[in-house]
């Protein structure tokens, strides 16, 4: 699922590096892995950041391995059956990591109405982070109310706009707490996002700040 | 065999089409007590590293035919094979992990981009090995996972460019070599 020519808007540094060394929190993680999955620039840079993690493991101080390792390591391979998986590659809507969370395609998700046309369906993540689905109807607008932690919002159809740019299918935003603009659905089609917040669940971050834009809380 | 020059490759390829058993000792020589000095680092005991660095290792053998010299060291490679193992036995969370990259007999990897990223791996980690002192611990924090976002962010200005642009080169061939 290469859309790498269409998007605009990547991953930060700093988060793919963070994945790459295995600290993200999993909501964050399905970000990342979605618009990787679709993104051949931030596929390369994040190949690139796994080469910092072979080269900072290769020169770690090592530890040394009881004296059967070798062959207790044979025994596991002996027990263990090789079954070449398939390759994941989706030729729905949804990459392929996102659909291991919902079960299946866009017609699969449990919406659940927030009013106003607007839908959400939580995915499942660890609690460090949520991760939720949102369904937007196309033309909706808000002005922006400001929000807490670092969001990440991954557009997966239809797409958004601000005063300043364009966010369609593939593209990220990723907001901290100095960001303020007022985003409005493009008319084409309703937009569907993934959209992902480590702040607390507090009652006015419940619902993350692209809903709240458009719920006028 | 000469440890500077050898990059592995011909170790995982007898792993993956003989079952080499003398190849995966080589390799579980130099490999083995590196993925348990990085689980220990990580916060793992001696005893849940030792049982995860033979398991990374089995893993190894199992999946010797994914390996892609094009697009991965063999360091780098095994590298992503004990990070997870470390996300899931000491995070204990799911990895969400990106989609397959095309890859199937007509996708063999290049011989000519396999050497290229193994220069191009060489010399970024010696471009690691040279930053200032409180760079390189901070690339090493990260790794091992006992830093902040915001402090990753000060290292964010690693020597990429290079090797960034020659793994671009090998997506583009394997995403051409599929249509
Ligand atoms: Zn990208």
């Amino acid at each position: 699922m290469n859309m790498t020519d269409t998007i605009k808007h990547h991953l930060t540094p700093e988060i793919l590096m963070a994945y790459s060394a295995g600290t993200l929190p999993e909501a964050f993680g399905l970000v990342v892995a979605t618009h990787v999955s679709m993104c051949d620039v931030c596929r390369a840079e994040l190949d690139s950041y796994d080469a910092v993690g072979g080269a900072v493991m290769e020169d770690a101080t090592t530890a040394d391995l009881s004296s059967d390792a070798l062959a207790a390591t044979m025994k596991l391979i002996s027990e263990g059956n090789i079954t070449p998986e398939a390759p994941r590659r989706s030729t729905g809507t949804l990459p392929s990591p996102l659909q291991d969370y919902v079960g299946g395609d866009i017609s699969a998700i449990k919406w659940k109405p927030l009013g106003m046309g607007v839908k959400q369906a939580m995915l499942p993540t660890s609690k460090a982070a949520t991760a939720r689905l949102l369904y937007i109807p196309a033309g909706a607008a808000v002005p922006d109310h400001g929000h807490q932690g670092t969001e990440m919002t991954l557009v997966l159809q239809g797409a958004f706009v601000d005063e300043e740019d364009r966010f369609a299918r593939g593209d990220v935003e990723v907001a901290n707490e100095d960001m303020e603009h007022t985003p409005i659905a493009d008319m084409g089609e309703d937009c569907i996002c993934l959209a992902v917040t480590d702040a607390p669940l507090k009652f006015n971050a419940f619902i993350p700040r692209l809903a709240q834009r458009f719920l006028r809380i | 065999m000469n440890k500077t020059n050898n990059d592995w490759t011909a170790q995982i390829y007898a792993i993956r089409d003989t079952q080499d058993q003398a190849a995966f000792a080589e390799l579980f020589a130099h490999f083995a007590p590196r993925v348990k000095g990085f689980l220990m680092k990580s916060g793992a005991d001696a005893s849940l590293a030792e049982e995860c660095t033979q398991e990374v290792m089995a893993t190894i053998w199992r999946k010797a035919h994914m390996f892609d010299p094009s697009r991965a060291s063999a360091a780098t490679w095994i590298f992503t094979i004990a990070r997870n193992r470390k996300i899931d036995a000491l995070r204990k969370q799911r990895r969400p992990e990106p989609e397959d990259l095309p890859w199937g007999p007509e996708a063999e990897p290049d011989q000519a981009e396999a050497i290229g990223l193994k220069q191009e791996t060489e010399q970024l980690a010696i471009a690691i090995k040279e930053l200032p002192e409180k760079q390189r611990i901070l690339v090493e924090q990260a790794y091992f996972g006992d830093l902040s976002h915001s402090e990753i962010a000060e290292i964010t200005g690693l020597p990429l460019g290079t090797i960034k642009s020659r793994i671009r080169l090998a997506l583009e061939r394997l995403r051409h070599a599929m249509k």
